[in-house]
């Protein structure tokens, strides 16, 4: 138990600090990635071939590809994309990406790709009949968006939502290969250091249920709140 | 006494889905405090008219006036029509009240904040006003208690009152009804069919596409029969459902009896 107490002779505070960057790394992927899933829904929902094209080869590709390759891909691959960009302008050397941000752009990409099915299916849950209605009373386009659309959509769509969070938060763990200190990098340090992998590990699945038991909690109060006026079935 | 003034006119309307012609060059005017009712078959085109003179289906050919002003429409790439303004199509939509065969009203709204949406949102009145003109519509169609109820906890006659309300607080010119009563249970269709009389009676401009014979008999002026897109018979309610002229009029009457 000495080994999980705060400060220099435990590592409770450093899994703490971990614990906060998961969080972070998370928060700002699902973000990034609500911004990505609603451009696709909007894409593949549009009537103009080439976005649903686009829109469908994003999710494809993205839920189809292991996300540790496409984590792979965006920190190795990207600092060496960015090298030989800044050598068209005479820079040589090592450039290096920043390992928080490529995370959570990767995560960000493969949670998008979940999020544009998830949107999409909600846009296509508001009732036809109410969008008729809205238009009928003489509503523009823009406010039968605001009004209509925005409040149902986000109704229909939370839930699904609710499981992409989920995901965003686990994948982070895989972020650790590129050397973020966040839960799963800092508990394989500290079993390393100790030789005590099994009390690490298990403070780390413990901080990952902490999180996903909270947020899971977190969205039944949203769901609950956003349902109201639907009828219980 | 000289004729009320026109308040809608509907020219040679043109609509096809696909294939199907639907609409065969329909024509038909309502002046002010009539109320027309439209039967026929399923599938004659009663609800395709009355969706083609809000735009909620756009017409291939054919005029729609509301209150003198005529809607711009403009060839389309594939020939057919389409509107020229879009925003001349909201503000016109906004003088049409339509009240739907399977309500419509926004589940995520209370009652109240259905009644008041539009007018808030599109006409931009101040809400405390609408709020208080809502709650006398409310009061007139008798569902004033369930203001902050959502639609789903009521009953489809209760739904269908709130829609009316909802159409009414636009102040519309002229109301379009598409089968109000269809989708509700019998014991529920005579609470929706006593607003709607009480409706006519003020002289509101009406067009109701219904089933319910003896209803239309009693509350309109004048009927319309459609029949495979065309008006097959027009006139008095006594005398189009009483003694058509038709014998399909006549055969169409006879099996709704």
């Amino acid at each position: 138990m000495e080994l999980l107490s705060w400060g220099d002779r435990g590592w409770g505070d450093e899994l703490f600090r971990a614990t906060l960057m998961t969080l972070a790394v998370a928060a700002l992927a699902f973000l990034i990635g609500l911004v990505f899933g609603t451009a696709g829904a909007a894409a593949k929902l549009s009537r103009w071939r080439v976005a649903r094209a686009a829109a469908d080869g994003y999710t494809t590709v993205l839920r189809g590809v292991p996300d540790l390759l496409v984590i792979y891909l965006f920190y190795f691959g990207g600092s060496s994309v960015l090298m030989t960009i800044a050598s068209m302008f005479g820079h040589t050397g090592f450039i290096g990406v920043d390992a928080f941000t490529t995370g959570a752009i990767a995560i960000a990409i493969i949670n998008g790709a979940y999020s544009t099915e998830v949107i999409r299916g909600a846009v296509l849950a508001v009732p036809k009949g109410e969008i008729e209605a809205a238009r009928a009373v003489g509503m523009s386009d823009a406010l039968l968006f605001r009004r209509i659309m925005i409040p149902q959509v986000l109704r229909f769509a939370l839930p699904g939502l609710g499981n992409v969070w989920q995901l965003a938060l686990k994948e982070t763990a895989l972020i650790s290969v590129t050397g973020l200190v966040e839960i799963m990098r800092q508990s394989t340090i500290a079993s390393g250091s100790t030789k005590k992998p099994f009390t690490f590990f298990a403070a780390a699945a413990v901080l990952y249920l902490i999180l996903t038991t909270l947020s899971t909690w977190g969205f039944q109060r949203a769901e609950t709140w956003s349902a109201r006026g639907v009828r219980r079935a | 006494m000289p004729p009320a003034p026109e308040a809608l006119a509907v020219t040679d309307l043109h609509k096809s889905f696909g294939p199907l012609e639907v609409l065969k060059g329909v024509s038909l005017t309502a002046n002010e405090g009539d109320v027309i009712s439209i039967i026929g078959a399923s599938g004659s085109g009663k609800s395709t008219l009355l969706r083609c003179i809000n735009l909620l289906e756009v017409p291939d050919s054919g005029q729609v006036r509301v209150a003198g002003e005529t809607i711009a429409m403009r060839p389309a790439r594939d020939g057919r029509a389409e509107p020229a303004d879009r925003r001349q199509v909201d503000r016109i939509r906004s003088r049409l009240g339509m009240v739907f065969q399977s309500f419509n009203l926004w589940s995520h709204l209370t009652v109240l904040e259905n009644v008041i949406e539009a007018p808030v949102h599109v006409l931009k009145r101040p809400r405390a006003e609408c709020v208080t003109d809502a709650m006398a519509l409310l009061e007139k169609v008798g569902i004033a208690e369930k203001r902050d109820h959502y639609p789903a906890h009521l009953s489809g006659g209760q739904q269908q009152r709130a829609a009316i309300a909802r159409a009414l607080a636009m102040m519309p010119q002229v109301l379009l009804f598409d089968e109000p009563t269809s989708a509700l249970d019998p014991e529920l269709v005579g609470e929706v069919l006593r607003v709607i009389r009480q409706l006519a009676r003020e002289g509101r401009t009406m067009l109701i596409v219904t089933h319910e014979m003896g209803f239309a008999r009693e509350v309109s002026n004048r009927a319309i029969f459609l029949h495979q897109g065309r008006v097959e018979e027009e006139g008095p309610p006594a005398q189009v459902l009483g003694e058509p002229r038709s014998e399909r009029c006549r055969q169409f009457i006879q099996s709704h009896l």
